[in-house]
């Protein structure tokens, strides 16, 4: 008998991604009984599940968010667990720390969900591994041609450059907080800053959680309580929104920048009004989507958020079936 | 050309003069000749990189990309030399030194066009999508790079450590030519002045601030005049010659050739050339820095405003006439005159303190322009009336296209044929002499300003929109959004 194919037993349904055999669903949308989340971006991990099966650093993430399912179980990378009649394990996803691609085995057949991931280095997470398998469902945020990021070290030294030549003027950098955020911190170290970033309160909690894994940050100080002093001249990173509202009027004259894949395309710059647009994505660029379909070489890919027609059309022309897996409800997270 | 283009990035996102400042400055002190001042040349016009047309976009994007994803690529980026530029393949292994911007300039001047293209796609190899947008953008003419002279001046003086000002550097400006081996000399204090040629020489222009309102004005203490529609240019004659510069030092007297012929008199005149530089000249004047080799700048306005108005009495020189004073007690009635700029052609009112010298190369507040309020809008053309205005709209949420101005296509005649042409080719339905039009041609619109307006669909109008453009190379669904436009709007006079 040959093993069947995976569409007939990992379908779309109202909830979410459906692993019928398993008796799981990935990142749902709604609460379910049984979840197996990717990674803690709040597109994918939702709350209110019963039983959650995850990365460690996953349902950290999770716990701190507020969003911990009533059970919850830590899988370590590789690690063969039995769901029912499938057997599941993790491999990094390389998006952020503990994001995990789901590969699930049944009857011969095996079909790996991605959620999001790049291939890009990043000292916070582990690298994405490419697991070879029949169906491999893939995240298209940035599945246009136009989307090439740069090396991200580059945009870090380009920030660097900035704060020289402002000296005395502080430098508030919009990021998300997870992810974007530590690994901006992380690419600083690497670049030689060795003083202290400053965090709006809303990016430290999720920092903790990270040195807690064992991500070291280097000195990491609340901004509220510094003065103004010691921002002129220094990094201040903070959510977007708070950006204008907050740091804008209590830093006088600030150097504002902005993290994020979108701004590698001018349009998006000039509507943003950043002065430093910083060009660093936690998603895979169209190179990355592309070389890594090549790598894991499945027969047929399956395409959630994103722009999936540059995608579709683009492996077909390589033999490789695309198709559009249409989950509402993600990509709403930062990129 | 990578440090260039990484300029010319932040120059777009620089908030002010200030951070322009800044970052010329470290180009110039950063970048070695002669790349620093192949750049100097383009940032103030002297050189180019555009050598061929827009179409070269469109033949590089057919040759090297599949369709379909051009296609995708383009409708979000929504600009062809971009898509083109980020699309460009990374050629890994290209072992090519990047060009610097001198030889990407020298090397496309000197090829011929047939083989333009193909250098530029060996330029495109090496370098990264920054500078390959930038490339794509001087090659074909999407972009004039150019920063205002006073800006530039600033910047090199700030590397002088101290030793000059920038209105030192104005003095030497027009005689300046590239590659300005001896202009970055003096600045670095290797070599001393350079010489400014012989003949009439540039004295800084008295700048004016730029100010919104004007409420509470001591109103006895300024006289107020049109601020006209032109080019703001020095007229310089007497016995050593005769010089007409623009605003920025440079000398135009080469392509204002009746305007010269007119000047036989001894005098140095601030005015506004009110018609384009070839034509036959018509000059606005409102100042007199110069009278008879007499420096009349340290005197209070009104006394030059009294000897400008003598002058002129007596020598009334050939298409110039005097900028009128406008009457007005109190700053309602500035308000009123504001409103009204636009009946008279005028971009706005300036101000001037009536005690005030002129004050060279500073704008210190004695000298205030408040403008006519401007804006920009990217419509879609949605109808056409034979020999009439055009109406145009921009994109609801929903994705329909609602009406929000009209205007009359004033263009020159070639634009105007091939606007007619397009029209006629996309008509879909007709009502007599008005074309209902495919929403399919971009037109570049400016106004006054957009006011909300129960009385119309889309819920705001542009007041006093005029065509300043047709964009064929823009998508219809690049066009503004009616979110954008409300958000700029302000309360309608009825409102
Ligand atoms: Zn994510
Ligand atoms: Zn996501």
């Amino acid at each position: 008998m040959s093993p069947p194919h995976p569409q007939t037993w990992l379908y779309p349904r109202p909830e979410g991604l459906f692993c019928e055999p398993g008796g799981f669903f990935i990142d749902p949308l709604r609460a379910v009984d049984r979840a197996v989340i990717t990674h803690g971006h709040s597109d994918h991990a939702r709350g209110g599940h019963r039983a959650v099966l995850a990365h460690a650093a996953t349902l950290a993430i999770m716990k701190a968010r507020g969003v911990a399912g009533k059970a919850s179980q830590a899988a370590g990378w590789g690690e063969r667990i039995g769901m029912g009649e499938v057997t599941l394990w993790l491999e990094p996803a390389g998006h952020v720390l503990g994001s995990a691609q789901i590969v699930m085995a049944y009857r011969g057949s095996r079909a790996v969900v991605s959620g999001d991931y790049k291939r890009a280095a990043d000292p916070t997470c582990e690298a994405f591994v490419p697991v070879p398998c029949d169906v491999f469902v893939t995240e298209a945020t940035f599945g246009l041609p136009v989307f090439r990021h740069p090396p991200a070290l580059g945009e870090i030294s380009r920030l660097l450059a900035s704060m020289a030549l402002y000296p005395g003027r502080a430098h508030v950098v919009g990021c998300y907080s997870l992810g974007k955020t530590q690994r901006l911190i992380a690419l600083l170290r690497r670049a030689g800053w060795e003083r202290p970033v400053y965090l709006d309160q809303a990016l430290i909690a999720m920092c903790a959680v990270y040195e807690a894994h064992g991500v070291r940050l280097g000195d990491l100080r609340p901004a509220l309580a510094a003065d103004g002093a010691d921002l002129a001249g220094g990094i201040v990173l903070a959510p977007p929104p708070s950006i204008g509202e907050r740091w804008v009027p209590r830093l006088g004259d600030p150097v504002v920048g902005l993290a994020s894949g979108w701004l590698g395309v001018r349009q998006r710059v000039r509507q943003g009004r950043v002065e430093l647009p910083l060009v660093v994505s936690d998603h895979a660029d169209w190179d990355e989507l592309n070389a890594t379909l090549d790598e894991v070489a499945a027969p047929e890919v399956w395409v959630t958020h994103g722009s999936e027609a540059a995608l579709i059309h683009a492996v077909g022309r390589r033999g490789i079936r695309g198709r559009a897996l249409r989950l509402v409800g993600y990509g709403e997270e930062e990129a | 050309m990578i440090a260039f283009a990484a300029l010319l990035d932040d120059l777009a996102c620089a908030p002010g003069k200030g951070p322009q400042e800044a970052l010329l400055r470290r180009y110039f002190g950063t970048v070695a000749d002669p790349d620093r001042a192949m750049g100097l040349a383009v940032l103030t016009g002297a050189a180019t990189l555009k050598v061929t047309r827009p179409a070269l976009l469109r033949a590089l994007a057919a040759e090297r990309f599949d369709p379909v994803l051009f296609g995708l690529g383009h409708g979000f980026v929504g600009d062809v030399a971009e898509t083109v530029a980020l699309m460009w393949p990374e050629r890994a292994g290209a072992n090519a030194a990047p060009p610097g911007l001198a030889e990407v300039v020298r090397t496309l001047g000197a090829t011929a066009a047939a083989d333009v293209p193909a250098q530029i796609a060996r330029f495109l190899d090496v370098l990264p999508a920054g500078a390959r947008l930038w490339l794509l953008k001087g090659a074909t003419g999407g972009t004039r790079v150019r920063v205002p002279a006073p800006i530039l001046r600033a910047a090199l003086a700030g590397l002088s450590a101290g030793r000059l000002t920038a209105g030192a550097l104005e003095e030497v400006w027009h005689g300046l030519v590239a590659p300005y081996a001896a202009l970055f000399a003096w600045i670095e204090g290797r070599g001393g002045r350079p010489d400014p040629g012989e003949g009439p020489q540039f004295h800084p222009l008295m700048p004016a601030e730029a100010v919104g309102v004007v409420a509470g004005l001591d109103a006895a203490r300024w006289r107020a005049e049109w601020q006209w529609e032109g080019e703001r240019v020095q007229l310089v004659a007497g016995p050593g010659g005769r010089r007409v510069f623009g605003r920025g030092a440079e000398d135009i007297s080469a392509t204002t050739p009746g305007l010269i012929a007119a000047m036989g008199f001894d005098a140095v005149l601030d005015g506004v050339l009110l018609t384009p530089r070839g034509r036959p000249h018509q000059v606005r004047l409102h100042d007199v820095l110069f009278e008879a080799g007499e420096d009349l700048r340290p005197l209070p306005f009104d006394q030059r405003r009294a000897r400008l108005d003598a002058w002129f009495a007596r020598v009334a020189p050939l298409g110039m006439d005097l900028s009128p004073l406008l009457d007005f007690a109190t700053p309602a009635d500035l308000a009123a005159l504001h409103r009204a700029a636009r009946d008279h052609a005028a971009t706005g009112l300036i101000l001037k303190d009536r005690a005030s010298p002129y004050i060279p190369g500073r704008a210190e507040g004695a000298w205030r322009t408040w403008q006519r309020d401007s804006q920009s809008v990217t419509a879609v053309l949605m109808y056409a009336e034979r020999g009439g205005d055009l109406s145009f709209g921009v994109w609801r949420e929903d994705g329909v296209l609602v009406p929000v101005g009209k205007c009359t296509p004033d263009l020159p005649r070639t634009a105007r044929a091939t606007l007619d042409a397009w029209v006629r080719t996309h008509t879909l339905k007709r009502f007599g002499p008005v074309r209902e039009v495919a929403p399919g041609l971009v037109l570049q619109v400016a106004c006054d300003a957009a006011e909300l307006s129960s009385r119309h669909k889309a819920g705001v109008t542009l007041r006093a929109a005029r065509l300043v453009c047709v964009r064929p190379d823009v998508p219809a669904a690049a066009a503004d959004r009616l979110e954008l436009v409300l958000a700029l709007a302000r309360p309608g006079p009825s409102a």
